[in-house]
C-alpha cells in the first residue's frame, strides 16, 4: 500500500493542487456571474455579459473537440450557425416558442456533426483543419444564399426565451453552467478518457480496444450539440441572426479562447472565453486601437504562457476516483 | 504505423464485429478446444514489392510462451502488426481460436482478447500513469454518457473499480514510481512496466510483447523475465519478440525464427539454438570458424545473461 502514495512532493505544490483542483472554484465562478448584474445592470452591460456567457458555452464545446480529442476544427461556427438558424427559422415560420425547436435543433446539429465528421475524421489532423474551415464557409454561404434563411440580411423577430433581459441573462448563465459541468464530466468519463487516448496516441488507443473512429465521431457530435445549443441562446439573445455572425473570425475567436485558457482544461477554457469576449469591451476607451491592443495582449500571453493561462495537468489527485484508497 | 491497409479496415464503421466489442466473453467462451489459441497461416506481407513477410506459419497454444526471433528487419514487428490488425496481410490468414480475424480493425482484434505492447513505447504521455492503465479497462467498463453526466452510482462504482484494477496491474508489473503523475515523467524501464500493465488490464488471452527488455539494464531484465513468467502463470499466452537470446532461451516453450521475412525454424529452444541455418542467419554467409563459434554462443545464450 505504501506504493500508492503520491510520492515525495512539496507541501507548497500540494497546497496549489488543493486550491486549483477544488470544486469550489467552479461555484465561485458561477457566483461571480450571478452577482455581476448587481454591480452593473445597464442594458448594455447585461447584453455584453450574456454574450460572454454564450461564448463560454461555445468554448466549452470546442474544447471537447480540440482540447480533449485533439482534432483541430477551424469551422466550429458552423454548428453555432446550424443551431441558431434551425431554431430561428422554425420559430419564425411556424410561430413556435423557441423551446419547442430544441428537439429539431438537436437533430440538426447531430446530423451536421455526422455529415462533416464521417468523411473527414479519417483524415490526418492538418487536413481535417482545412476541411472544417471549408465546411464553416459552406454553411455561412449557404445561409447567405437561401431564401428560408433570409439571405444576407438573415432572420428577424425570433422570440425570446425569458421575459426581460436580466432573467434571460440568468437563464443563460444557468444553461451555460450546466453545459460547462456536463463537458467537464464527459471529460472525466470513460468516453472522455478515450478522447484523450486518441489525442495522445491513436494506435495505442486502438490496440487497447478503443474504436478511434467512433470515439472521434462522439467528440464531434458532442461539440456540435454544445455549439448548436449555444446558437439557440444566441438567436434568443439578439432576436435576429445574419450570416455575418458566423464567419471564420468567430470560429477563430472560439479557438483562441480554448488555446488561451489551456486546451483540455475546462477552467482555463472558461476563463479564456470570458477574457476573449470581455477584453475588447474593456478596451473600448482605446477606440479604434482596441483590436490592436487585443491582439498584442494575446500575443504576449501566448509568449509568456504557451500552455495557456490555466493548463490541464496530467497529474490526478490521489483522491479523485478512489476515496478509500487515499485514506489507507 | 499508419498504412494504407489500415484505411481499408476503417471503411467498415458498423461491421458486425463492433457489436461484440462490449461483450468479449461471448466471443471467446465456448471456443472449440481443437483450435489453437492463435494460428498464423502462410502469412505474407509486402510493401510496394518489398516482401516484409514471406510465408509465416505458426501456432500458439493456451498459456504458452512462444518467441519470435530474427535479425533486424526480419519482419517480426510486421507480423505483430498483421495479427493485431494494424497491417492487412497481402495473403494468408490469422485465426484466433479458429475464427478468422484477418483484416479486422485493431480495436476489434483487441476486443477478442489480444493485447500488445509496442517496440517503441507508446504510452499516453500527457496522461497519468493510472489513466494509461485504465485504457486497458475501456472495453469492459459499462458506463453510458448519462452515467457520466449524472454521476450515477454505476458511474462511481465503475470508476472505483477500474482505479482498483489499475493499481492492481501496476502492482503486478512492479511499478515503483509515481502513479498519479504523467506517464512521460517515469524512467524508461518503468514506462515499459506501465505499458505491460496497460496491456494486462485489457485481460487478454494472448499478449504480444515487442522487445519488452530492450534498453533495460541487467537487473531490470531479470525482473522482466520474472514478470513474463508470472503473466503466463495467469493463463495468458505470450508471443515474445526479443533480441536477448539468454532471455529467449530461458523463458520460451517454442522459438520461431524469421530471416528476411522467411520462417527458417520453429521448435523448442534447445533444437533451434543448434540449427545451423539459424546460426548462419545471425551471422551472414561467409564467416570463419571463430565467428561461427561466437554466433553459436550468442544464439545459445549465456545462463547469466538474463536468468539471474
Ligand atoms: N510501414 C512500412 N512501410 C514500408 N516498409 C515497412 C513498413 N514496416 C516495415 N517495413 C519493412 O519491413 C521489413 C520488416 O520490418 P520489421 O519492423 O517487421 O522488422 P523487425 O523484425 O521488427 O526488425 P527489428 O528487429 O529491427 O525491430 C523491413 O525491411 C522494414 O523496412
Ligand atoms: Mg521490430
Amino acid at each position: 500500500m505504501t506504493r500508492r502514495d503520491a510520492g515525495p512532493r512539496s507541501i507548497a505544490s500540494r497546497l496549489v493542487d488543493s486550491l486549483t483542483e477544488n470544486r469550489w472554484i467552479g461555484l465561485a465562478g458561477l457566483a461571480i456571474a450571478l452577482l455581476a448584474p448587481f454591480v452593473n445592470a445597464t442594458p448594455y452591460a447585461i447584453s455584453v455579459m450574456t454574450s460572454a456567457a454564450i461564448f463560454v458555452m461555445l468554448a466549452a464545446g470546442l474544447n471537447i473537440v480540440v482540447g480533449y480529442c485533439g482534432l483541430l476544427d477551424l469551422g466550429y461556427a458552423a454548428f453555432f450557425a446550424v443551431g441558431a438558424y434551425t431554431s430561428g427559422v422554425l420559430s419564425t415560420r411556424f410561430d413556435l416558442p423557441l423551446v419547442a425547436t430544441l428537439p429539431a435543433v438537436l437533430v440538426a446539429t447531430v446530423i451536421a456533426g455526422v455529415v462533416i465528421g464521417a468523411p473527414t475524421l479519417r483524415l490526418r489532423s492538418d487536413y481535417l483543419a482545412i476541411v472544417t474551415l471549408g465546411f464553416g464557409e459552406i454553411i455561412r454561404i449557404t445561409a447567405t444564399n437561401l431564401d428560408v434563411t433570409g439571405g444576407p440580411s438573415g432572420i428577424y423577430g425570433i422570440p425570446g426565451l425569458a421575459g426581460d433581459r436580466i432573467s434571460f441573462y440568468y437563464l443563460t448563465v444557468l444553461v451555460v453552467a450546466v453545459a460547462v459541468v456536463g463537458a467537464a464530466r464527459l471529460g472525466r468519463s470513460r468516453l472522455g478518457r478515450a478522447w484523450r487516448f486518441v489525442r495522445e496516441d491513436e494506435d495505442a488507443a486502438e490496440a487497447m480496444g478503443v474504436h478511434t473512429y467512433k470515439v472521434k465521431m462522439a467528440a464531434y457530435i458532442a461539440g456540435a450539440i454544445w455549439g448548436g445549443l449555444a446558437g439557440v441562446l444566441f438567436a434568443a439573445h439578439l432576436s435576429a441572426i445574419a450570416p455575418s455572425s458566423f464567419t471564420f473570425l468567430q470560429s477563430a475567436l472560439v479557438l483562441m479562447a480554448v488555446v488561451l485558457g489551456g486546451m483540455g482544461s475546462i477552467r482555463g477554457v472558461v476563463i479564456g472565453a470570458v477574457i476573449i469576449s470581455l477584453l475588447p469591451e474593456l478596451l473600448r476607451d482605446l477606440a479604434d486601437y482596441r483590436f490592436v491592443a487585443f491582439g498584442v495582449l494575446l500575443i504576449i500571453v501566448m509568449l509568456v504562457r504557451p500552455q495557456g493561462l490555466w493548463p490541464a495537468r496530467a497529474r490526478e489527485a490521489a483522491r479523485s476516483t478512489a476515496p478509500r484508497e487515499a485514506v489507507r | 504505423m499508419k498504412d494504407p491497409a489500415n484505411d481499408l479496415v476503417n471503411e467498415t464503421v458498423n461491421d458486425p464485429v463492433n457489436e461484440t466489442v462490449n461483450d468479449p466473453v461471448n466471443e471467446t467462451s465456448g471456443g472449440p478446444s481443437d483450435h489453437p489459441l492463435l494460428s498464423i497461416e502462410d502469412l505474407r506481407l509486402s510493401f510496394g514489392g518489398v516482401l516484409a513477410i514471406d510465408g509465416l506459419t505458426f501456432g500458439v497454444g493456451e498459456a504458452e510462451i512462444v518467441s519470435l526471433i530474427g535479425p533486424n528487419g526480419a519482419g517480426k514487428t510486421s507480423a505483430f502488426n498483421c495479427v493485431t490488425g494494424f497491417y492487412r496481410p497481402t495473403a494468408g490468414a490469422v485465426r484466433l481460436r479458429g475464427r478468422d480475424i484477418t483484416g479486422l480493425r485493431p480495436s476489434a482484434v483487441a476486443a477478442l482478447g489480444v493485447a500488445r505492447t509496442f517496440q517503441n513505447l507508446r504510452l499516453f504521455g500527457e496522461m497519468s500513469v493510472l489513466d494509461n492503465v485504465r485504457a486497458g479497462t475501456h472495453l469492459w467498463i459499462r458506463q453510458s454518457v448519462f452515467d457520466a453526466l449524472l454521476h450515477t452510482p454505476r458511474y462511481r462504482r465503475g470508476e472505483r473499480e477500474i482505479t482498483e484494477q489499475a493499481h492492481h496491474w501496476l502492482d503486478f508489473a512492479g511499478l515503483r514510481g509515481d502513479r498519479y503523475g504523467p506517464a512521460r515523467a517515469l524512467p524508461y524501464g518503468e514506462q515499459r512496466r506501465v505499458e505491460i500493465a496497460r496491456a494486462l488490464a485489457r485481460r487478454p488471452d494472448l499478449l504480444l510483447l515487442d522487445e519488452p527488455a530492450a534498453g533495460l539494464n541487467h537487473g531490470e531484465k531479470a525482473e522482466m523475465l520474472d514478470l513474463i513468467r508470472r503473466i503466463r502463470d495467469l493463463g495468458i499466452a505470450i508471443v515474445l519478440i526479443e533480441h536477448d537470446m539468454g532471455l529467449v532461451m530461458d523463458v520460451s516453450q517454442r522459438v520461431v525464427v524469421l530471416n528476411f521475412g522467411r520462417e527458417i525454424a520453429d521448435g523448442p529452444p534447445e533444437e533451434v539454438r543448434r540449427d545451423p541455418e539459424v546460426v548462419e542467419a545471425y551471422l551472414g554467409r561467409d564467416a570463419d570458424e571463430a565467428e561461427i563459434e561466437q554466433a553459436r554462443a550468442s544464439v545459445a545464450g549465456g545462463r547469466d545473461d538474463g536468468g539471474a
